[in-house]
């Protein structure tokens, strides 16, 4: 496992050392960005109405009965822009864009594409890590955004219209407002842009790996998502306790 | 990117070892290609030489043994800027989200050595060249295997190599289009000078276009040489292997 840490370590250092070589794959980078957007932008929308919407509906209830109705606002707020939008989001693209990633790669692979490459002095790491851990992490915070809003909207919607609540549209976005400013959403888009980077890498090692055939690629698939999701759960919690060293 | 010198150059194999696994798959090569060449390696089936070609372009590292392309070892870090090297692959290893032009001009596209319209007239020129007119636009999955390994040949003539490795251009080939596969390998060589190896199990276009002929067997050259002087072998295996055919199999099973 720590050797497998240690190659992506490597490959992103190489991504790294190739980003200024972005603007030469532009026109790759931005094929990425239009699958990404075109694959998950209503996907991420609905998904987080629906979670906006039952955080209202779970803790709504409970504040309530001690009066505290109104602090409904910045409960949802926060934990939409803080924590689950952010990590919600990354596993939906984990799922979604990563395991394309490493289906796409390892196919690569194991058809000899990628020796292809490396005979024409085609550095694939150049040619298929850069555009895709490029845009993915510019498309994460992007969907990040949207699904922070959705989640609001939806969270709202139940405060409004759930009589165990009674909370206004407008009383809950003023409520919200006072406690959720610029670095709140920062904070979460930050750690969605590490997140993202971290399925890129991870997805993109997970193809290159990829040996024996079909049975093969659907192995890089699974890990590519298992070990993409693990790393962004256990590296929530330390990216939280760092980011809030910036708060205070 | 800096465009080395035209012409071809001289290949030196020495030594070369290589096992998976506990099974031995190369026993020691020795030979050297002579720049200009085309030097054919034979052999049956499973005996290495795809695995050589893969040591040579440097897509496989040897347990031991040394490669020097052009006077200068393979595992100098810079190697792959100085020299100029293709393959055709045994599967051709077109890239399947690429149409057959982008293919054919991945190398001056990503290299950027052309501008957009000469890397379309070359690419036109090239698919001419193997006999596919007309197809820049389809993709690899809508084509018959022969087409791919012409497409995969064309990408390689795209690069104008010093050396070429060729992993049997003409398995998948009608008896025509092996003719005109194995004109174009002459005529790349004749025009830019290349060193060509070739690995073929095609008797026809190995004594038509070889310089010199080696055959395989079992991880070791067997024989090396002429192909008058392969011809005239005494060895039995070299013999059978040579002159394999199909004429006696139905007498012996109508016995
Ligand atoms: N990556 C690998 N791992 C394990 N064994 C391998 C590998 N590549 C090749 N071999 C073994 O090496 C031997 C030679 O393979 P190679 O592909 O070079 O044969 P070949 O001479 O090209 O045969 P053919 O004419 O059928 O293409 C085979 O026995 C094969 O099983
Ligand atoms: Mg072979």
């Amino acid at each position: 496992m720590f050797h497998s840490l240690g190659e992506m370590l490597v490959l992103f250092g190489r991504a790294l050392r190739a980003l200024p070589l972005s603007w030469r794959h532009r026109r790759k980078i931005f094929e990425q960005l239009f699958e990404i957007g075109n694959a998950s932008l209503l996907m991420a929308c609905v998904l987080s109405l629906f979670i906006g919407a039952v955080l209202a509906l779970q803790t709504g209830p409970i504040l309530a009965e001690r009066g505290l109705a109104s602090y409904i606002g910045r409960m949802v707020g926060i934990s939409m822009c803080k924590e689950l939008a952010p990590v919600m989001m990354s596993i939906l693209i984990a799922g979604r864009i990563g395991s394309a990633m490493a289906a796409e790669i390892g196919s690569m692979a194991v058809y000899q594409e990628i020796d292809a490459l490396r005979t024409m002095n085609i550095d694939p790491v150049h040619y298929l890590v850069l555009p895709r851990v490029a845009a993915i992490s510019l498309a994460l915070p992007v969907l990040v955004i949207f699904a922070i809003l959705t989640g609001w909207v939806g969270g709202a919607v139940v405060s409004s219209l759930n009589p165990d609540i009674g909370v206004s549209f407008k009383a809950f976005f003023n409520d919200l407002r006072s406690i959720v400013g610029f670095q709140e959403i920062v904070n979460g888009l930050a750690k969605s842009f590490v997140f993202a980077v971290i399925i890129g890498v991870v997805s993109c090692h997970q193809g290159f790996q990829t040996m024996g055939g079909p049975r093969g690629i659907g192995r890089s698939v699974t890990k590519a998502v298992v070990n993409s999701i693990v790393l962004i759960l256990i590296l929530d919690y330390y990216l939280t306790r760092f980011l809030m060293y910036f708060e205070s | 990117m800096n465009s080395p010198a035209p012409g071809g150059v001289r290949v030196e194999v020495r030594g070369l070892r290589r096992s998976y696994e506990g099974q031995a798959v190369l026993q020691g090569l020795d030979f050297e290609v002579e720049a200009g060449e085309i030097f054919v390696v034979m052999g049956p089936s499973g005996s290495g030489k795809t695995v050589l070609l893969k040591h040579l372009i440097g897509l496989e590292r040897p347990d031991a043994g040394e490669i020097r392309i052009g006077g200068r070892s393979i595992d100098t870090p810079d190697f792959m800027e100085q020299c100029r090297l293709a393959m055709v692959f045994q599967s051709g290893a077109l890239l399947n989200s690429l149409t057959v032009a982008e293919n054919v001009g991945l190398y001056l596209t990503e290299h950027r050595l052309k501008p957009p319209g000469e890397i379309a007239e070359i690419v036109r020129g090239k698919l001419a060249q193997v006999g596919l007119e007309g197809q820049e636009n389809r993709y690899p999955a809508e084509l018959s295997g022969g087409m791919k390994k012409r497409v995969a040949i064309a990408r390689a003539l795209v690069i104008e190599p010093q050396l070429m490795l060729y992993d049997e251009p003409t398995s998948e080939l009608d008896p025509q289009m092996a003719v005109v596969i194995g004109e174009e390998i002459c005529n790349l060589n004749r025009r830019i000078g290349v060193t060509s190896i070739v690995v073929s199990h095609d008797r026809d276009m190995a004594f038509g276009i070889a310089d010199r002929i080696a055959v395989m067997h079992e991880g070791q050259i067997r024989t090396m040489g002429t192909p008058a002087e392969v011809r005239g072998c005494r060895d039995p295996l070299i013999a059978d292997f040579l002159s394999a055919s199909f004429k006696n199999i139905r007498k012996e099973s109508a016995l």
